[in-house]
């Protein structure tokens, strides 16, 4: 895993939170939480979630998705579990 | 019982982005109807529509914006419109108490795009690509709760359904609310997106719709012996109401009176309007009586007038048996311009009612060429029409599939304009 494939994964993720929740891609870094950082509810979570599977290629289990606390264990799962 | 005013407008329609430009343009006799480009529509045996002037998203932010049926975004840009034309603000600057605030807003068909679209998902990708936000798309008072929740509305959010006939009845709704002293200010409107390839389908296999697709200015002809069926719009308009102690208290200006309103159902088909027009005389009575007025003040009717052949014959037979023969009331079908925006529509013909008053001009029904033999109404065929001086009253009809009948009244009482 390399600092510039994270920081690839980093911005697509960025880009899809911007679209579904609105927040600044700026703002959407590691530390992050999407509830309390980003401003995420719980369907657009759910939102988010499925534009990740479709993007990546990958498929998030509803019970790992419940883990997905920050942006940094979105990138950690996805870059775990890409092909 | 308080009297109840209206403060403020707003529209989004095929004619305007706007209240002001769809007005403007309406007195000039502009047809906001025009070919319906996208692929689907080409092997309709209707392709024509009265698509929306501007794109009701532009002011919102995306992500706001994919999570709002387009029906929903049409009433956000219309109500929050009257909201500012009423002198209130947003936010920090939203003066309003939320507790004495409710919004009546209709929707004949709701979020039906985002149905279906939800549904192919469904279909070719499964279950878990369904956004969760199907529901709260699709679901007919969410154009209502939207606004309501934009303007911080606690008194109530209210969304009848009746067909075309529902933001006429959401007026009804708010005016028996506020005279209960329930709220002191109500945002009432109506909201329709229903240029898909379903309802026009569907609305093609009744027969209901125009088929002069080679002339889409010229489709919507209310009352013209060569009328063949309506044309579909879409958009949204909404009104502010608030008792006018409220409105005189904070110094607003007022456009005109909410004087009264008549509900009556047909009984009689679930499509077809009862021929004897019984049901849509007693709806424009009762709006009468509950309004204190005579068949004698009014002044001014915006017609339901879809331009379908048994619509609007039956219509002008109605209003010429509740007005009687001396009236001088002159009759207007705008939905020669602006297309039927179904569930909006009551809200918008309203709208432009109060706009008639104010400004004393009857708007014109264009491509009324060659009237039906039979007519014994006033209409104003082909250009607007001065209103007299001095006190106004006028009526707005609206009916719906399911038979549903609603009449407005509104007059020039304690205007300040």
């Amino acid at each position: 895993m390399t600092t510039t494939a994270s920081k690839a994964v980093l911005d697509q993720v960025a880009q899809i939170v911007t679209e579904v929740a609105g927040a600044p891609v700026a703002d959407v870094t590691l530390d992050k939480s999407f509830t309390d950082d980003l401003g995420v509810d719980s369907l657009s979570m759910v939102e988010i979630i499925y534009a990740v599977e479709d993007t990546f290629g990958i498929t998030i289990p509803e019970e790992e998705s419940k883990n997905l606390r920050t942006v940094g264990d979105a990138v950690a799962f996805i870059e775990a579990h890409q092909a | 019982m308080p009297e109840i005013v209206i403060t403020g407008l707003g529209a989004i329609t095929p004619l305007g982005a706007t209240a002001p430009a769809t007005w403007a343009a309406l007195l000039e006799g502009r047809s906001g109807v025009g070919p319906l480009d996208q692929d689907w529509a080409q092997d309709m045996p209707c392709r024509i529509g009265a698509q929306a002037a501007a794109d009701p998203a532009a002011d919102l932010e995306p992500s706001q914006a994919r999570r709002l049926d387009r029906s929903a975004q049409f009433a956000l840009k219309a109500g929050l419109e009257a909201w500012a034309d009423a002198g209130f603000g947003l936010g920090e600057a939203n003066q309003a108490d939320p507790d004495r605030l409710l919004v009546a807003l209709g929707s004949g068909i709701g979020g039906l795009t985002s149905l279906v679209a939800n549904w192919d998902l469904l279909r070719d990708r499964g279950p878990r690509r369904v956004s969760p936000f199907t529901v709260p798309m699709l679901m007919a008072n969410a154009p209502a709760a939207n606004l309501g929740l934009a303007l911080g509305a606690r008194a109530g959010v209210h969304a009848p359904v009746s067909a075309c006939a529902s933001s006429n009845e959401a007026i009804a709704v708010a005016l028996d609310q506020l005279r209960w002293g329930r709220a002191d200010i109500a945002v009432i409107g109506g909201a329709e997106a229903a240029i898909h390839p379903l309802p026009i389908a569907a609305f093609g296999q009744m027969q209901a719709l125009s088929r002069r697709n080679d002339d889409p200015a010229g489709a919507s002809r209310p009352w013209d012996q060569g009328r063949d069926g309506f044309v579909m719009g879409e958009g949204a308009a909404c009104l502010v109401a608030e008792t006018l102690s409220h409105a005189q208290a904070r110094g607003a200006r007022i456009y005109a009176t909410l004087a009264g309103t008549g509900i009556s159902a047909d009984s009689h088909d679930l499509v077809q309007p009862d021929p004897s027009g019984l049901g849509q005389r007693r709806a424009m009575e009762k709006a009468l009586l509950d309004a204190r007025l005579t068949p004698a003040d009014i002044a001014h009717v915006n017609a339901h007038a879809t331009s379908t052949p048994q619509g609007d014959a039956t219509e002008a037979r109605s209003i010429a048996a509740v007005l009687g023969p001396d009236s001088r009331a002159i009759v207007t079908g705008t939905k020669s311009m602006t297309g039927h925006l179904l569930g909006a529509a009551g809200a918008l013909e309203t709208l432009f009612t109060v706009l008639a008053l104010i400004h004393r001009v009857a708007p014109p029904t264009i491509n009324l060429d060659c009237p039906d033999a039979d007519l014994t109404i006033d209409i104003a065929a082909g250009t607007a029409r001065t209103l007299p001086d001095g006190d106004l009253a006028a009526l707005n009809n609206s009916f719906g599939f399911g038979g549903h009948n609603v009449a407005v009244a509104v007059t020039n009482a304690h205007s300040t304009v």
